[in-house]
């Protein structure tokens, strides 16, 4: 793979500007390639590009939003961020630091500081450890306080997601899917981190116990000054929790801005479509409602189209998208960015 | 904290600590996979049996010396007494007259209704009595069972862990080393070893349980490298990664305990076998010496009887039987196991 969205490295200045604060997360082309090897002698044929050249900035407190269908790379790229996976290329910088050239001693380090929500409450939690050890583990690994403080202060995080502190001793095969999904949500926010990545936190729950989860995370962000990388495919959801919204289309990121510029004016097709697949819950609207339907699949990341990365689905595609790669600019002002890769976005402006 | 993360209402399941601790004292004390398995194997009538046998096995092998009392206090225990050179076996009940047990034991003028040492089963060739034999042979098959299957689970689990954790050219090296060993017929294997470490080690216990472990430990690090493969991709392994855990930690607070159970299986049913195994050897006069406690030693003096076992029956009988009901005890056990583990391979083999 050799282009990359090149104009990405220029745009978080403007982002800079409006906050005037050093932004908490920046990810400066983030890629994640995974290798294809054949044959006999195992060489390298390809590479899936689950994350190709992804650009952006979390400013503290903020929440970030995720979207994108199934196999763009969103989980990739959280995973990606918090060193899960080590990036085939690109930065990540948490408070200024770069974590993709710390040492292994010292990110392990730097892991009280973020932490991560995963999406299926039943396989984040080992099945042989009791709710007290699953939650105080973060604890135990980074030396903090002593058996007695820990369980004290795995009680108070039980108090605080809405748990009884009595669990402490109960294995994860006791509790139902929310249940466990708030333990998971406690053990994120023992060692007090200050960027939390939920991985699709909610699409394992039942619809019911979604809002609860939610609500949960929205309000403990307020309380205990968060910022979140909210990775979803949930619309919806993402609206309802973010303060800014990317959305990403196989591997790379084609439209980012405020919350309600995304979804009250999108500038890039693929965002469109995606916002007409919601359903208005009200039938006289809902009947009126134009969906954009996408033609074909979602062409394989190990050999992603020319030019625009959403040409052959696309229906506004020229021949300039068929051969170059839309440049990730601001089509918003100075103020509001609103930051879009389409070679024919002024259209939609 | 607002309202809304205090909604979830813990009612369905017992508050007081008190009452769950009485409930499940098993599952707190030792983890409720644990727990089932212990359940399990309790509840099963065959298991249970297994559990019997074994037993029964390893009272006869802790009370060998008031079953059977050695000739004298100074006798070497791991060699059979024998009542002069003859070569023709004695048949079961005739007269012991020379190196006979020192004292009546309390159990046998009751149970036999005599007041000196006879030959209960008989004699082999060489006056060897098969009775002590047999009954001092439990220790040798449970300390070899002992020795053989702990060491190579311990080189397998190792081998297994690095090659499935770290993967790439660790794993690499090390499964074509586990293959090497493969390539040869086990007992094929094990055979020659042991025939060549005879005149170096002299002739005990120790070439043939040095060759079974070389050839034994393969088949555990096959096992246990393909459980730790699946089990480290858990969002549990990703969790505590996450959470600044080393690879040392993550191994054996969470991979290891949740990928050993196959290899447990696999453990207890080798138990049974490598004393079958360990049997062969001695049958074909490989390791310990003549007249040595080991059952299949016993069964290679029928070896010059094999026309005439109608005669000279009591020589292979009475140590084939203890062979398959320890055989049959690890076995039933270890089925037992493996239904618990994975109920879908019930009545399968």
């Amino acid at each position: 793979m050799s282009q990359t969205n090149t104009a990405s490295n220029g745009t978080p200045s403007s982002q800079d500007s409006i906050t005037e604060v050093k932004p908490l997360i920046e990810v400066r082309n983030l890629k994640k390639h995974f290798p294809i090897r054949r044959g006999v002698l195992q060489r390298q044929v390809g590479a899936v590009q689950a994350v190709d050249g992804v650009s952006f900035n979390i400013i503290k407190g903020e929440t970030l939003g995720l979207v994108g269908e199934s196999g763009c790379g969103k989980s990739t790229t959280g995973r990606t961020i918090l060193q899960l996976l080590s990036p085939t290329d690109g930065d990540v910088y948490l408070n200024g630091h770069s974590l993709t050239e710390m040492g292994r001693s010292e990110l392990r380090k730097q892991r009280r500081r973020m932490q991560m929500i995963f999406q299926d409450p039943y396989s984040s939690l080992n099945p042989r450890m009791t709710v007290g050890n699953i939650i105080g583990e973060p604890l135990l690994i980074h030396n903090i306080g002593n058996a007695a403080s820990r369980r004290e202060r795995v009680q108070e995080l039980l108090k605080l997601v809405g748990l009884n502190p009595y669990f402490i001793n109960r294995y994860p095969h006791e509790f139902s899917g929310g249940q466990r999904q708030r333990i998971g949500v406690a053990r994120a926010l023992a060692t007090n981190p200050s960027f939390i990545v939920a991985d699709e936190p909610i699409s394992a729950l039942d619809v019911s116990i979604q809002a609860q989860v939610v609500n949960l995370l929205d309000d403990l962000k307020s309380e205990l000054e968060l910022t979140y990388l909210f990775i979803a495919h949930d619309l919806s959801m993402v609206r309802y929790i973010s303060d800014r919204v990317a959305v990403m289309y196989l591997g790379r990121i084609v439209e980012l801005s405020e919350r309600d510029e995304v979804y009250d004016h999108p500038l890039h097709p693929y965002t469109q479509a995606l916002l007409s697949a919601i359903p208005i819950p009200d039938p006289f609207k809902e009947e009126k409602r134009q969906r954009i339907i996408l033609e074909g699949d979602v062409p394989s990341p190990a050999n992603p189209p020319t030019g625009c990365r959403f040409h052959p689905r696309c229906g506004y595609a020229t021949d300039v998208c068929r051969v170059e790669d839309p440049e990730f600019r601001n089509l918003g002002t100075e103020n509001k960015p609103h930051m879009a890769a389409c070679h024919h976005a002024e259209k939609f402006v | 904290m607002t309202a809304s993360t205090k909604s979830v209402s813990p009612a369905t399941i017992p508050l007081n600590e008190q009452d769950l601790q009485e409930q499940r004292w098993l599952e707190r004390l030792v983890g409720p996979e644990w727990a089932r398995l212990i359940k399990g194997v309790l509840t099963n009538p065959l298991s249970v049996t297994g559990l019997v046998i074994i037993l029964g096995f390893i009272l006869i092998a802790a009370f060998a010396p008031i079953i059977v009392p050695p000739p004298n206090a100074t006798w070497d225990t791991t060699l059979i007494p024998r009542d002069g050179f003859g070569p023709e076996p004695k048949a079961p009940g005739s007269e012991w007259v020379r190196n006979a047990p020192g004292e009546i034991p309390f159990w046998y003028t009751p149970l036999t209704g005599r007041e000196e040492w006879v030959h209960l089963w008989g004699t082999a060739s060489g006056q060897y009595d098969i009775f002590y034999g047999v009954i001092w042979g439990s220790r040798t098959a449970l300390m070899i069972g002992g020795i053989v299957v702990l060491s190579s689970a311990i080189i397998g689990i190792f081998v297994g862990s690095l090659a499935g954790y770290y993967g790439g050219w660790v794993d690499e090296i090390l499964m074509r080393v586990v293959e090497v060993f493969i390539a040869f017929p086990f007992l094929v294997g094990a055979l020659i070893l042991a025939s060549i470490l005879v005149p170096k080690l002299g002739r005990s216990i120790w070439p043939a349980s040095i060759a079974l472990i070389v050839f034994g430990w393969t088949g555990y690090a096959r096992l246990l490298r393909g459980d730790i493969l699946a089990t480290k991709e858990r969002d549990y392994v990703q969790a505590a990664q996450a959470a600044g855990a080393n690879d040392f930690h993550l191994i054996l607070r969470h991979i290891l305990p949740n990928a050993i159970f196959p290899t447990l299986v696999v453990l207890s049913l080798d138990m049974g076998a490598i004393v079958l195994s360990f049997a062969a050897l001695s049958f074909l006069g490989i390791g310990v010496q003549e007249g040595y406690t080991d059952w299949g030693q016993i069964v290679s003096f029928a070896r010059s009887y094999i026309f005439s076992l109608d005669r000279y029956w009591f020589i292979i009988v009475y140590p084939g039987l203890a062979l398959l009901l320890y055989g049959l005890g690890w076995n039933l056990v270890g089925d037992a196991l493996r239904d618990i583990l994975d109920p879908k391979l019930r009545g399968k083999r």
